[in-house]
């Protein structure tokens, strides 16, 4: 069990909740990761406004820059006409970014190595893009599909190929976030399994088991920085589909 | 005493420096000036030039799209964005065409069309992702 690198993913019911007909709903250790991730987030940032200090402290600074940070992306995507969208691109990245670095404690489970979740929020955000876009824009929302410029007898072929990029998103959106973090996770897991295996056979494998050691503590680094990384780029994505929905076309 | 003993070690580091560079001055004169071939010294020359134009030329079509560029901070990202991109393409377009054979009965030429397609699609994607193609959408 220890060297089964699968084992970190697996969904355990802590207590039933209810039944949705014949299907049991449980609280999971998933959805006990989430409640954590939305206490902490929570935490951090009622503690970050109380004290509404002029020269802010520590956690007042830090939820500054956390606001800061998804402002000005949301910004430079969609303009200021996305602002009105900042509750939820800050939502978004504020929810991942805690849930992947949560996931990096040993021991803790990864909610965003389950393309169920991945997928949920990828889904949100283009369910988000088509009604908004289709409320504002009208018809004129299907101009996405139809660039300028382009000789009408190949037209029909580029707005079946843009159509299909449109409807691909979500699954670019949602499959980059959960395949990072689960062949991190699994990559780390792996070498760590080397570390104890070496480590057994004898001194020449203890001492050979320093390589894999080094080799963890490095992929640790990298991992840290994937997790934020994936965050933003979906925080970042978010933006420009959004920024499909408030200017499609033009 | 000890200050002098440390300008001395100054002083010697400077040397040694000023002696590495001046070995590498010195190999690269030596290749240059051994026999320098006009030929060859032009053509350097033509190859540096090409090589400054075609970076101004490539410039300007990665910048064009100034919050794509953003997008992408380190190569590993980059790299998985452009093949999830494809593959997420491709899997569209071979859904899409499966459920229509499937509904409207017209198989394999559905699944043929639409993967076609969805490749199409997916190298946009990719292309788009990669700020080598204006996304039309993004501009203003």
């Amino acid at each position: 069990m220890a060297t089964d690198p699968i084992h970190q993913f697996q969904i355990v019911n802590l207590f039933p909740v209810g039944k949705i007909g014949h299907t049991e709903i449980a609280f999971t250790n998933s959805a006990a990761y989430m409640v954590a991730a939305v206490v902490i987030i929570s935490i951090f940032l009622i503690a970050g406004a109380s004290r509404r200090a002029l020269v802010p402290g520590r956690i007042q600074s830090a939820a500054e820059l956390t606001y800061e940070f998804v402002a000005n992306t949301i910004r430079s995507t969609a303009g200021t006409e996305g602002m009105k969208f900042f509750p939820f691109v800050f939502t978004l990245f504020t929810f991942i970014l805690t849930v992947n670095l949560v996931g990096l404690i040993p021991y803790t489970f990864t909610v965003t190595t389950h393309i169920v979740i991945t997928a949920t929020l990828a889904l949100s955000v283009f369910l988000t893009v088509l009604v908004y876009g289709f409320w504002k824009n009208g018809l004129h929302f299907f101009n996405l599909f139809v660039p300028k410029g382009i000789p009408v007898y190949i037209l029909p072929l580029i707005v079946f190929i843009e159509v299909l990029s449109f409807l691909s998103r979500p699954i670019s959106h949602s499959v980059r976030l959960f395949a990072n973090m689960l062949a991190g996770h699994i990559t780390l897991k792996v070498f760590a399994s080397f570390i104890t295996l070496l480590g057994g056979a004898g001194i020449f494998g203890i001492v050979g088991a320093t390589l894999p050691l080094a080799l963890v503590v490095a992929l640790t680094a990298l991992e840290l920085l994937v997790a934020f990384l994936q965050a933003y780029v979906f925080a970042i994505l978010t933006c420009i589909y959004l920024n499909d929905a408030i200017h499609p076309g033009h | 005493m000890v200050r002098a003993a440390f300008r001395a070690a100054g002083q010697e580091q400077s040397l040694i420096s000023e002696r590495v560079e001046g070995m590498a001055d010195g190999t690269r004169d030596k290749g240059e000036r051994k026999d320098p071939p006009d030929d060859e010294a032009a053509l350097s020359a033509r190859l540096q030039r090409l090589g400054d134009r075609l970076t101004q030329v490539n410039r300007p079509s990665e910048h064009n799209d100034g919050p794509r560029q953003t997008t992408d901070p380190s190569a590993i990202a980059r790299g998985f964005r452009l093949s999830t991109e494809l593959v997420a393409g491709v899997l569209v377009g071979a859904a899409i065409g499966w459920l229509l054979d499937k509904w409207l009965g017209i198989s394999p030429w559905g699944l043929i069309v639409f993967l076609l397609l969805g490749f199409a699609a997916g190298v946009l994607n990719v292309m788009r992702a990669a700020g080598v193609v204006k996304d039309p959408t993004v501009n203003d």
